[in-house]
Parts: C-alpha cells; sequence; structure tokens
C-alpha cells in the first residue's frame, strides 16, 4: 500500500501541477507531495518485509535506501523550492514543479524495480523529467547544458538497455530457451549465467548507468547540468539521480556476485573509481566558478561509490553509507551556492567575495558544507571515508589507499581556495539584489541537512546500520 | 516468413547507409520514417509463431510512434526553424558512407564471433543490429545540427530495438511499450530543445553551443 502511494502521489501531484493555473500557490504541491511520501517511506523503514518473490514491484534492502535518501531530499528541496520558487515569480514554473514531482514518482519506482527491464524504463523517466529543471533559467547558457545531458544522456540510457537486454541473453543460454529480465530469477540462476553474455551486461551498463552517475571519462555533461540548473534542481541531480543509476549499477553488480564473476567486475570499477577521483582533483584546483566545482565534486564521490563496489567486503558498507552522506551535502552545498549565487547574481569567483558578509547564514552553511564534503571530521563524509580506506587496506590494496589519499588532499586543497573565496573578502560594492538575502525558508533546510551529517558523522543509529547491514549483504557482504 | 524477414533487414541496413549520404533535412527524416515502418513489420515474421498479438500490437506501436508520429516531430521542428541543407558535416557524405560500409563489415565479422545461443542464430539480425546501432552513434557525433544528431539518436535506438527483437518474444509486451513511449517522449523533448536553439541562436548548429567549457 505504502509501496504504491510512494509513486502514485507524485504522479498525481504532478498532473495537478500541470492542470493548476495559479504560479504563486502551485509549489505548495511538492512539500504536500513530499510530506505524504516521506511518511509513507518511513513506515515502509520502520518495518521493511523481505520483497514479495516474482513480484515486479517489491522494495528490498537496496532499494529501501535510495527511497529513503530520496525522500529526505526531495522534502527538504521542495520546503526550500516554496521560498525559491516565489522569489522567482515571474518566470512559470508549471513544467519545473510537475518534472520536479515526476522525477521522485519515476525515482520511486527505480528504487522498487524487481524486473531489470521496469528498471530501465523508470530510469529513462528520471532522465527525461530532468530535462526541463535544468533549463529552468531559459538562458542560451542553460539551453547548451540542457542540450549536452539530453544527447548524451539518450545515448548513454541506450547503451544500458542494450546491456539489459544481454542479461537477457545470458540468462537464455543456461536454461534453454527462457529469457528472463526478473532480478529473483537471475540471481537464482547464478552460475548458470552465461558468462561471456555477462560480462558484456556488465560493461554495458557500466557505461549507460556510469554516464548517468557521471563516472570519468563520461562525466563530460555532468559540469555544464549542475552549472547551469537552479539550485533545488542541482540537489536532485546530484543525490536522487545519481542515486538512482548507482542501484542501476548495484543490481548488474549483485548477478555478477551470485554467477561468482565479481572480480571481472571489480577492477573495472576500481579503474573507473580512481580515473574519477584524477579527474574531479584536476580540474577542482583551478575552478572558477563555484557551481560546476560542486559538479566535479559529484565526479569524486560517484568515483568514491565505485571505488567502494570494486573493493568489496567492508568496501560495500562504506559505499553505502556514503552514498547517504554524499547524497545529504550535496543537498546543503546546493542550496547554499543557489542562495550565494542569487545574493551576487553571478557564480564565478571573479564576481564573488564576501558572501560571509552578504549572507552570513547561507555561507556558513557552504563553509560548514564543504568541510563535510571533503572528508573532514566530524561530519559523516569522514567516518565513510575512513571506512573506505580501511576496506582498501584489508584488501591489501595499499596503491589504491595511497592513491584515493593523495587524491582526496588534492580536492581538499582545490576546494578550500575556491570554498574561501566565496566566503571571505569584502562584498562588491553594488547594494545588495532586493529581496535575495537569506531567510528562514532558504536557510532552514541546508541547515537541517547539516545537522544531519554532524549527527552521523558522530553516531549512527542502531536502525540505520542494520539497514545498511543488510543492504551490503545482498551485494555480498559477508 | 524467414525471406520476408530477412528483406526487411536488408533494407533496413540500406536505409541506415543512405542516410550517412543524404544532404537534405527533411530526406533524412524520410529515410528514418521508413526504416521505423521496416521495424515495425519484422515481429510479425521474425519469429516462427507467426501473427499473435502480442507481434501486432508491438508492430502497431512502432508504425505509429517511429513511423508516423516522430516523424511528424521532427519535420515540424524543420519547419519552425527553416532549414533544409546539412551543410559541411565534421565528416564529408563519401567518408561517411566509407565508414559506414566499414562499420558493415565489422558488424558481420563480430555477430559471427558473438556466442549466440542455438535456435536465436536469424540470419542477418545481430549484424544488422550492430550496424545500425553504430552507424547511429556515427550520426550523433559527427553531424552539427541538433536534428541530425536527434536522427542519430533513433537510428542507434532502432539497432536496440532490432537486438531486443532476439530476447522479445518471451518478455512481456508492457515492457516494450514503456521502452517506445519512453523513446519517444525523448524525441519529443529534443525536437522541443531543438525549436529553442533555433530561437536562442538563430540556427541549430550545435558548434554554437560552446559556451561551456573549462
Amino acid at each position: 500500500m505504502e509501496l504504491l502511494c510512494v509513486m502514485i502521489v507524485p504522479f498525481l501531484a504532478a498532473l495537478a501541477a500541470l492542470a493548476w493555473r495559479d504560479n504563486r500557490r502551485r509549489p505548495l504541491l511538492l512539500p504536500a507531495a513530499g510530506a505524504i511520501h516521506a511518511a509513507c517511506t518511513l513506515r515502509l523503514l520502520r518495518a521493511p518485509s523481505a520483497p514479495l518473490p516474482d513480484a515486479w514491484l517489491s522494495l528490498d534492502a537496496l532499494g529501501l535506501l535510495l527511497l529513503a535518501l530520496s525522500s529526505v531530499l526531495f522534502l527538504g528541496c521542495a520546503i526550500y523550492g516554496v521560498e525559491y520558487l516565489r522569489r522567482r515569480e515571474e518566470r512559470d514554473n508549471r513544467l519545473f514543479v510537475a518534472c520536479y514531482l515526476f522525477m521522485l514518482a519515476a525515482a520511486s519506482a527505480v528504487a522498487a524495480s524487481r524486473h531489470l527491464g521496469l528498471m530501465w524504463i523508470a530510469m529513462e523517466a528520471t532522465t527525461l523529467s530532468v530535462a526541463p529543471l535544468i533549463h529552468f533559467k531559459r538562458s542560451d547558457r542553460s539551453l547548451e547544458a540542457t542540450w549536452k545531458y539530453l544527447i548524451m544522456g539518450s545515448v548513454g540510457i541506450g547503451l544500458a538497455l542494450l546491456g539489459t537486454y544481454f542479461l537477457a541473453l545470458a540468462a537464455s543460454g543456461s536454461s534453454g530457451g527462457g529469457y528472463t529480465l526478473h532480478l529473483d530469477d537471475l540471481l537464482s540462476l547464478g552460475p548458470r549465467l552465461s558468462v561471456p553474455w555477462l560480462k558484456g551486461a556488465f560493461i554495458f551498463m557500466l557505461v549507460g548507468y556510469g554516464l548517468k552517475m557521471g563516472l570519468a571519462p563520461l562525466h563530460s555533461w555532468k559540469p555544464d547540468a549542475y552549472g547551469e540548473a537552479p539550485g533545488m534542481a542541482g540537489a536532485a541531480l546530484a543525490g536522487v539521480l545519481t542515486g538512482c543509476s548507482f542501484l542501476g549499477l548495484l543490481r548488474v553488480y549483485q548477478i555478477c556476485a551470485a554467477a561468482g564473476q565479481l572480480d571481472f567486475a571489480k577492477d573495472l570499477l576500481v579503474l573507473m573509481g580512481l580515473l574519477s577521483l584524477a579527474t574531479a582533483a584536476a580540474f577542482m584546483v583551478s575552478q572558477k566558478d563555484f557551481k560546476r566545482l560542486l559538479a566535479y565534486s559529484s565526479v569524486e564521490h560517484m568515483g568514491l561509490l565505485a571505488l567502494g563496489l570494486g573493493l568489496g567486503g567492508g568496501g560495500l558498507f562504506a559505499a553505502l553509507l556514503h552514498f547517504i552522506n554524499n547524497g545529504l551535502a550535496k543537498g546543503v552545498l546546493f542550496l547554499t551556492a543557489g542562495n550565494i549565487h542569487r545574493a551576487f547574481g553571478d557564480k564565478t569567483l571573479g564576481r564573488v567575495h564576501g558572501a560571509l558578509r552578504r549572507v552570513p547564514v547561507s555561507a556558513t552553511l557552504f563553509l560548514l558544507g564543504f568541510i563535510a564534503i571533503t572528508g573532514s571530521p566530524p561530519f559523516g563524509l569522514f567516518l565513510s571515508e575512513f571506512l573506505l580506506l580501511q576496506a582498501a587496506v584489508a584488501a591489501g590494496r595499499w596503491a589504491v589507499a595511497l592513491a584515493v589519499v593523495g587524491f582526496l588532499a588534492m580536492i581538499f586543497f582545490g576546494m578550500a581556495g575556491t570554498a574561501f573565496s566565496v566566503a571571505q573578502g569584502d562584498p562588491p560594492d553594488e547594494p545588495v539584489r532586493p529581496g535575495q538575502g537569506d531567510s528562514l525558508l532558504t536557510t532552514m533546510v541546508p541547515g537541517a541537512f547539516a545537522l544531519a551529517l554532524l549527527v552521523l558523522g558522530l553516531y549512527i543509529p542502531a536502525w540505520l546500520t542494520s539497514r545498511l547491514t543488510g543492504a551490503a549483504s545482498l551485494l555480498g557482504a559477508p | 516468413m524467414e525471406q520476408t524477414a530477412q528483406f526487411l533487414l536488408v533494407g533496413t541496413l540500406f536505409l541506415s547507409l543512405a542516410l550517412l549520404g543524404t544532404a537534405s533535412l527533411s530526406g533524412c527524416v524520410g529515410l528514418v520514417a521508413l526504416q521505423g515502418y521496416l521495424l515495425a513489420l519484422l515481429p510479425l515474421f521474425i519469429h516462427r509463431e507467426g501473427l499473435t498479438a502480442r507481434a501486432l500490437l508491438i508492430a502497431a506501436g512502432m508504425a505509429g510512434l517511429k513511423g508516423w508520429l516522430v516523424p511528424r516531430v521532427l519535420l515540424h521542428a524543420i519547419r519552425e526553424v527553416r532549414i533544409r541543407r546539412e551543410v559541411e558535416p565534421l565528416v564529408g557524405y563519401i567518408p561517411s558512407l566509407l565508414i559506414g560500409g566499414a562499420i558493415t563489415v565489422v558488424a558481420f565479422v563480430l555477430a559471427g564471433r558473438l556466442p549466440i545461443p542455438p535456435g536465436l542464430r536469424s540470419g542477418l539480425l545481430v549484424p544488422v543490429s550492430l550496424a545500425t546501432m553504430m552507424m547511429g552513434l556515427l550520426l550523433t557525433v559527427s553531424r552539427l545540427k541538433a536534428l541530425t544528431q536527434v536522427l542519430g539518436y533513433l537510428v542507434f535506438e532502432n539497432g536496440i530495438f532490432l537486438f531486443g527483437l532476439l530476447v522479445s518474444r518471451d518478455m512481456p509486451w508492457l515492457l516494450e511499450m514503456g521502452v517506445l513511449l519512453d523513446v519517444f517522449v525523448a524525441v519529443f523533448v529534443m525536437g522541443i530543445v531543438i525549436q529553442q536553439i533555433s530561437r536562442e541562436f538563430d540556427s541549430i548548429h550545435t558548434d554554437r553551443l560552446t559556451q561551456l567549457k573549462e
């Protein structure tokens, strides 16, 4: 019942947003649907049940994590969005609100899909529903970003579909003519899956869903899209959308684990993880645009997730914990970056400095978000990155551990330069843009996300540990 | 039955090749529409069971969306932006055709080596599917106009559809309808973006889209 609600409520709310003519009150649909979604998710989270056999839509521990993170981020961004869209009242927000809600409905369907074909359909729906969000500013730059996102995203997701068909072929070779894309069937076939097709499927799904996650070298659309999208869309892109494609990757990882073909998959994941870290480090050091900086930070953290999967063992738990932490931290950073962007009317370092004086609360939270995202204690990401390094050492991969530490240090310095230059100094002389200062609604949500990150750094509640362990065990963690 | 299917597959391959050498935009859309209709007929002939309700439904869906509706959306976009020809593609027409020929050879060699489960090797299906995908990707990366890139994406998607026919017999029809609908919506959104690009830049050249870079 709750499971149907999390898909249908946002979908109906999206239809309502399309039909509602009142531009001023329409954004209220966002927190309303978000609250119902969160309430249903909470019920699912409190009493998780084993997925029903043969059901196409049913939640397991991995899907539950994605659903929970999406729900929290969405609710936060929705509350923030009411104020944001009020300040941007001159723009028609009908499509923006509707697509934001469609995205939540599709993301919930991705989380609940037990059938990989259905999952692909929902995944493509999330991709498409985000395109109008990137184009909300209707400038030529946002148009360019939208176009790149659409073309690259469509080709990428097409490759993922090919990979999905490969999986069906892998199953057919073993069972004598039957094709199946149901996760339970594929997992139970396990070692009887045809190995060459399975490997092909993994590669194509890694490329396809990896492109959507933004793993290097498939990340080139990401800085453009994140840089041009409004802050609340950026938070959804970096938390929810990447999470959906991460789940896609987890599913094929699960199947490889069941088939005993993980070694091959792990090597590729470690390689792409390290490459993403290196790319992020290289482009963050001299980045002049603080929203594009956040995009590279997202490339970095997607790399860490891939790395965790590639290391296996304790790395799986670490990656899942990191997934939650990264989503929350991106919420803090994108929402506050949006506040700073609006207060200055610019997002390049040449024009933006002294944010601490102009928008003190947002700038403080932005700095806190920077401290958190670079993995400094006492925030949650410190813990998950530490666990990740521990897993690398435990697996005897000293070179990987050293490389990760080196890249993280470079990224820290690269990001520190930008973050402090934004926050400190004297604000430019021109007067503060009217109505674009800090307010309770624009700072409350990132503040709450930052607090949650702090709590997760100091203490992980027992129920969360048990959900994470359950999810990691699905991936083959001992 | 079998022969009709092979004939349709050869036609699909030739249409992809013809697309590589066509300069007129509306001509390109016409070729893609024709390819959509050919692909719509395939499910009726490719499997031995022949005319099942499921195959008819998919054929109707394909013909309606890829043969009729998608080309209409694209033609509408062309009319809006009033541009007829693809000038100066990154790779010329003759070289494109030569690469297309090479792709076809590679696809046939590759398909011969793939471990296709016995009973599935229906002649031309796999090589034509691989060749169509690769030519679609070639079009997407080698043309500068936003519209030709969309056409390339469509051809690429057609190739994937062909590959899907290999495994589609036991798939629920809802799935394929879902995939088809997603592709349609993708093209629809792209069509809208193309109109925006033409309004904004007075051109649908994607080489004008170069403001965002490091």
